[in-house]
């Protein structure tokens, strides 16, 4: 005699069950921030940055180096769509050219930036002995004066890894490296805090008395578990570099004139600009638009990220 | 509480030598000679003589330490010398910090020169950034989401993104070239004798305070409206207004004053922030302030004035952080320093 079960799909609670979607962490994260209409746009206005100054210079192949002084400080026209510099150097291929070196600086930066605070701030945290040592180290490194620093180290060293790396990666290397060196603090101190409260929790506990290694409950457990600090810090993380990155080369300081970022063409035209205003309003703006738009995603990401918006 | 003064006190002494190490170190390790700037024709011995005169070739340690005695001891007696008229130090031995870069000038002479400027600049821009931001973060967070709050989130996010060197860039094309309003270059030389040559220095000022104010007003505005939003909900505001009090006064009295506490730190600590924020600033309007100041230095490899004029941002950092520590204790009777 064939026991008879009711049917599943009868009771409201097992039917809300069966058609409700299965969800990931990270399928959650997307949901909420689609919600954030300015973090869309910023994510928007970022995209169409990255890819035309990734791409742009590949169909735009005018040579933002040559020189025509023929044709110097021309306004748009169609032959330049935005003018020409005083040199008769074409603005949009120089502005895309530009736009890449800024933003690799700004993501390469962040990446030095986030690698390091990311290790200060998980080793204070989890290790005791280490705490106190590394957070003095992080206090002492937040003392020191951040842009009057990073002027005098590139002047000093510029020279010495130009002639080891060339010229164009060695200055590379070096504003990567400073702005990436004397950024990790804010990373450093937010992680700690995290994996402070984090190693307390009952699954490390857990963890700890199955005999996990250490090494593996620091990258199988408390990593993942930090990363949504460490994702926001790492969005603002990358403005602030290019931030600084412009300031360097605003102030002439940065890369040199054969290499234009955003920042240097600033610097370079500053000195035209009455005659042609396009000249600084481009650069500018497009520092501006980005810097805009990863603060407005790192705005969408935390909220997105903030465990007790779940539903 | 004192205790905790002199044990934070103590800490600011610590980190300042480290940080004096380090500003020391960096531009010790630096490769490059500062006598290479010199003609070619000077014969080798006589550059030897010059690089011995300059103490060179001393090993790090015996030039670290006489840089700090000439920091530390030296200069500040200077100071006390000139302030009260004596004379403590023989003036035949004593070496004081001197500029490579301007035939031996004493650096602080040269800092002396550039500060008031500066201090000027900057301090006019602060306190017009504070008298914006915290009235604009109190109606943004009473009066949240309404038109006034919506239009002072959007002058934030522009404040923090736009870079100063491309706001000021904008206001010398726009005052300056198309409307004529303001001069672009600074004048330093400009005395204030009379009403006009008031207004001049107003009309000169202006521009760059409000370029140097606007980027801090935007983070001072955000961070009041946030305190204040978070003040609002509290317990002890329902009391005040089940009393019937009115609004302004529970505003005002009750809630904003609980809310600066915050704020107030945050103004300590953004102090040493709007000076590094004026090396852009008077590159951009042509101040000769400390900034500019630097930024010269750093061009003609002036290493005593580079180190000092860093040490002193430094400085600013350390006891700024120090005030804000205080400051924070002072007005907080919840925190306690046991």
């Amino acid at each position: 005699m064939a026991v008879q079960s009711p049917p599943v799909a009868e009771s409201p609670l097992a039917e809300a069950l069966a058609t409700r979607q299965h969800r990931t962490l990270w399928g959650d994260v997307w949901l909420r921030y689609r919600r954030h209409k300015l973090a869309l746009f910023g994510t928007f206005i970022l995209l169409v940055l990255m890819l035309g100054t990734a791409v742009g210079p590949l169909v735009y192949t005018v040579n933002p180096e040559y020189i025509d002084i023929m044709n110097s400080s021309l306004p748009p026209g169609p032959e330049h769509p935005l003018g020409t510099d005083d040199l008769g150097r074409d603005t949009l291929a120089r502005n895309l050219t530009g736009g890449r070196i800024s933003l690799a600086v700004g993501i390469v930066a962040m990446l030095v930036a986030m690698v390091f605070g990311t290790l200060i701030g998980i080793l204070s945290g989890y290790f005791d002995a280490l705490d106190n040592p590394l957070m003095r180290f992080t206090d002492l490194m937040l003392a020191l004066p951040q842009l009057p620093l990073l002027l005098v180290i590139i002047m000093l060293f510029r020279d010495t890894l130009r002639s080891i790396f060339g010229l164009e990666l060695g200055i590379f290397i070096l504003v990567v490296a400073v702005i990436g060196l004397l950024g990790w603090m804010p990373t450093a101190r937010v992680v700690r805090g995290a994996v402070l409260s984090l190693k307390r929790k009952e699954f490390i506990e857990a963890a700890v008395c199955v005999g996990t290694q250490e090494r593996s409950i620091l990258l199988r457990h408390i990593l993942p578990n930090v990363l949504s600090p460490i994702i926001v810090s790492a969005t603002l993380g990358v403005a602030a570099a290019i931030l600084t990155e412009s300031a360097l080369s605003f102030l002439g300081l940065g890369f040199p004139s054969d290499v234009p970022t955003w920042g240097r063409l600033l610097f370079e035209n500053k000195d035209f600009m009455t005659q042609n205003t396009w000249l600084i309003f481009w650069p500018g703006l497009f520092i501006s638009l980005t810097i805009l738009s990863i603060n407005f995603m790192g705005d969408g990401l935390r909220d997105a990220m903030d465990p007790r918006g779940r539903q | 509480m004192s205790n905790y003064l002199i044990r934070r006190t103590l800490t600011a002494i610590i980190t300042l030598f480290a940080i004096s190490f380090v500003v020391f170190g960096v531009l010790e390790l630096a490769p490059g000679d500062p006598t290479s700037a010199l003609p070619e024709t000077i014969r080798p011995e006589i550059r030897q003589m010059i690089r011995e005169a300059m103490g060179l070739d001393a090993p790090f340690h015996v030039k670290y330490a006489l840089w700090l005695r000439q920091f530390f001891y030296i200069e500040p007696m200077m100071l006390v010398q000139d302030a009260f008229n004596i004379q403590v130090l023989n003036p035949d031995t004593t070496v004081r910090l001197t500029s490579w870069g301007s035939r031996g000038t004493p650096v602080f002479d040269l800092i002396a020169q550039r500060v008031p400027q500066t201090l000027w600049v900057v301090g006019l821009a602060y306190i017009m950034a504070i008298v914006v931001a915290i009235p604009l973060g109190v109606v943004s967070a009473v009066r949240q989401y309404s038109l006034l709050d919506q239009v002072g989130t959007v002058f934030s996010i522009l404040g923090y993104s736009v870079p100063t060197f491309f706001t000021g860039l904008l206001f010398i094309v726009i005052f300056s070239v198309k409307l004529k309003w303001f001069p672009s270059i600074y004048d330093t030389n400009l005395q204030v004798t009379d009403w006009a040559s008031f207004v001049q220095q107003m009309k000169q000022v202006i521009m760059p305070v409000t370029v140097l104010g606007f980027f801090q007003a935007a983070a001072l505005a955000r961070f009041t409206r946030s305190s204040m939003l978070d003040n609002i909900p509290m317990d002890y505001v329902r009391t005040v207004r089940a009393k019937g009090f009115h609004e302004r006064y529970i505003i005002i009295r009750h809630i904003l004053r609980n809310s600066l506490i915050p704020v107030v730190t945050l103004i300590a600590l953004g102090v040493p922030t709007i000076f590094g924020g004026a090396i852009i600033t008077e590159q951009i309007f042509r101040i000769n302030g400390l900034g500019a100041l630097l930024i010269s230095a750093i061009q003609v490899n002036d290493i005593p004035l580079i180190q000092t004029v860093v040490f002193i941002f430094a400085f600013l950092i350390v006891v700024f952080n120090l005030v804000a520590d205080v400051v924070y204790g002072i007005l907080d009777p919840r925190i306690s320093y046991s």
